[in-house]
């Protein structure tokens, strides 16, 4: 039988099969997902697809330490949060698929405003996200994933370009407790570059307000520029996984004893602070 | 050895379970309660005309003597009681009325509840799993939700003051096959399924079968306490439309008096705020319990209950399973690739990527 895929080779008739094949079992709903909403195929074949460009081309994400993400074993990755739209958890999401060896997917945890959005809401849960609470976590540690928590949260995106790579309060250290119940080591992650992407100068509270958001960014592009003054500053960005902290050393019960959490949320605080410092004087112009 | 009172038999899971458990060789006597009579045949089981509501059912159960109660009279749906204020009015003083009987009764040894996940509500701040004893916020509820909240307090209640009943209530999610009516079912056959745009919410379902066989179980062997009932695994919403090869109609909301409106012009139950909570956020619920206390196993899973009901109520739709594969055998032969050699399906998955 002779094909227009003749002349292109084989290479091309096949691929044009799979995505034939990927649109046939998403127009008769032969595909699953998970007790979070994970839906392992579309985050393959299109979530992740659709970030790459912005990862490899437009922040040139140079990732480091990646050998300290387990391969198999559940873990939790902890890391800052920055950049006024949290572009820096997908980009995190992409540098622990694209390259760990075992091409892991980091499901994230995300603040209870994610998933009351129409469509990020949808995003969210399809790429494996979930909601930030102990429930979730644990649910998610006890079955091996490996999950990532941003615990400076709203605090941490939104702060002003002035206090920028400076950590916020680590959260109520609920992260560290889900940690230590299901023994779980905790990776420290460190991104720079995520600051510059939209620098945050003021914020318009009273619209804020208004619209029941926790901050509205005003940048020198937005919302001058329109929808143009949405496009991120192509900034340089590094993402940096520090050695693993193990949590199977202490005592039963240390997730109830509030001051193991205090210390272990600092330590790892401290951490990421530290790496933070190190990377930022090693760096030159944020943009190259 | 014992007598079973099913409450609720002229609707179409207790008239089923009446008949079931009157032909289980466990049970002696299968005694149906109901305010009307049953449309279907109940063959050897007796039939009690009782208002639930009223002190009616305290007369009944002092009459038939019956050692396990079974109740399966909480309605999930507002059209089928007749509207908001009776749903109401059966749910929670026909619990209460139905529970005080229980109390004042010397046979009955054995309570099971229908009960259902909507106490647990829906919402974008719930976990995505939610067990038994995570019921919380119960304020926030309305409507069904919080009907059924309340008979679950009442029943909770009942068990302390009388601590020699078992007291078993199954949760379950929502019921799907073949036969049964639900707000789901007719929402499913739509010619134009109207959802919310941007939320695609995650649900589990249970078989019909899968549901009397729990019940069954419930009512024939002693398993106290409270369960969520699922079948295994997850749909969500976009994907049991493209199983179902319904259309999605994307709208802003589903809690708009013009698009409730609308769906009750095409014969849908009316959408009450509840359902249009769960079409929105959806509702996950654990199951450990069940398989490891309750000792269920559910036949089906979730797509198979939904493949079920779409077997037998949902065919010909416009993306009909058959349309999308005959579409797809003709861009193949247009496009040539009839020829090639079969790969193993291992290598499809992301081969789109890279």
């Amino acid at each position: 039988m002779t094909s227009m895929f003749d002349f292109f080779g084989g290479d091309m008739a096949r691929r044009a099969e799979s995505v034939l094949d990927f649109a046939r079992r998403r127009l008769t709903g032969e595909f699953t997902v998970d007790p979070f909403g994970f839906d392992e195929e579309l985050t393959e074949n299109v979530l992740l697809p659709a970030l790459r460009p912005l990862y490899r081309n437009w922040f040139r994400v140079d990732v480091r330490g990646i050998e300290n993400v387990p391969a198999d074993d559940a873990a939790l990755v902890v890391a800052n949060h920055s950049g006024t739209v949290p572009v820096d958890s997908l980009m995190t999401q992409l540098a622990v698929h694209d390259e760990h060896p075992a091409h892991r997917h980091l499901r994230a945890l995300g603040a209870t405003l994610v998933f009351q959005l129409p469509v990020i809401s949808d995003l969210a849960r399809k790429s494996g996200s979930t909601l930030a609470c102990n429930e979730d976590v644990e649910k998610l540690l006890s079955s091996g994933e490996l999950v990532g928590v941003w615990p400076e949260g709203f605090k941490g995106v939104g702060k002003p370009y002035s206090e920028r790579y400076r950590l916020q309060r680590f959260g109520r250290g609920g992260f560290v407790a889900a940690a230590l119940r299901s023994r779980a080591p905790i990776v420290p992650c460190s991104i720079v570059g995520a600051e510059e992407i939209y620098p945050m100068i003021a914020s318009a509270d009273f619209l804020a307000r208004l619209l029941r958001l926790p901050y509205l960014p005003i940048t020198p592009t937005f919302p001058w520029l329109g929808p143009l003054g949405l496009v991120p500053l192509p900034s340089k960005w590094t993402i940096e996984f520090g050695e693993p902290i193990p949590t199977d050393e202490y005592p039963d019960g240390a997730a109830d004893d509030p001051m193991v959490i205090f210390e272990l949320t600092d330590q790892v605080r401290d951490t990421i602070q530290q790496t933070l410092n190190r990377l930022l004087d090693g760096r030159g112009n944020p943009f190259f | 050895m014992s007598r079973v009172m099913v409450v609720g038999v002229a609707r179409y899971l207790g008239a089923r379970l009446a008949r079931l458990l009157a032909e289980d060789p466990k049970v002696d006597h299968v005694i149906g309660v109901d305010v009307v009579p049953p449309s279907a045949d109940l063959g050897p089981v007796d039939f009690v005309e009782a208002d639930i509501t009223t002190s009616a059912i305290n007369s009944a159960i002092a009459r038939s003597r019956p050692d396990v109660v079974v109740h399966m009279n909480i309605l999930a749906t507002r059209a089928d009681a007749g509207g908001r204020v009776p749903q109401k009015e059966i749910n929670v003083i026909g619990t209460m009325q139905l529970l005080a009987a229980c109390q004042r009764s010397e046979t009955v040894r054995k309570l099971v509840v229908k009960s259902s996940t909507a106490v647990y509500g829906a919402s974008p701040s719930a976990p995505a799993l939610a067990a038994e004893d995570m019921v919380q916020n119960a304020a926030v509820r309305r409507g069904y939700e919080k009907d059924a909240s309340e008979v679950e307090a009442y029943v909770r209640g009942f068990t302390r003051r009388r601590p020699d009943v078992d007291v078993t209530i199954l949760r379950f999610v929502n019921v799907l096959g073949p036969a049964i009516r639900t707000v789901l079912s007719e929402y499913f056959v739509l010619p134009v399924v109207p959802v919310v745009f941007g939320h695609d919410p995650r649900f589990q379902l249970i078989h019909e079968e899968d549901c009397l066989d729990s019940l069954r179980l419930a009512t024939i062997e002693s398993r106290p306490g409270i369960f969520n009932v699922a079948g295994d695994g997850f749909l969500v919403l976009s994907q049991a439309l493209a199983r179902a090869g319904r259309v999605p109609l994307p709208l802003p909301t589903l809690g708009s008096p013009v698009v409730r409106g609308m769906l009750r012009q095409a014969g849908i139950a009316d959408m009450d705020s509840v359902q249009t909570r769960f079409l929105t956020y959806g509702r996950g619920v654990d199951t450990t319990r069940m398989r490891e206390h309750l000792g269920f196993v559910p036949r089906f899973s979730t797509v198979d209950a939904f493949d079920a009901f779409v077997e037998a109520r949902a065919r010909g739709g416009f993306l009909d399973r058959e349309r999308v594969a005959a579409a797809d055998q003709l861009l193949r032969s247009v496009l040539g690739l009839n020829g090639l050699p079969d790969r193993a399906s291992g290598d499809e998955r992301g081969g789109v990527t890279r």
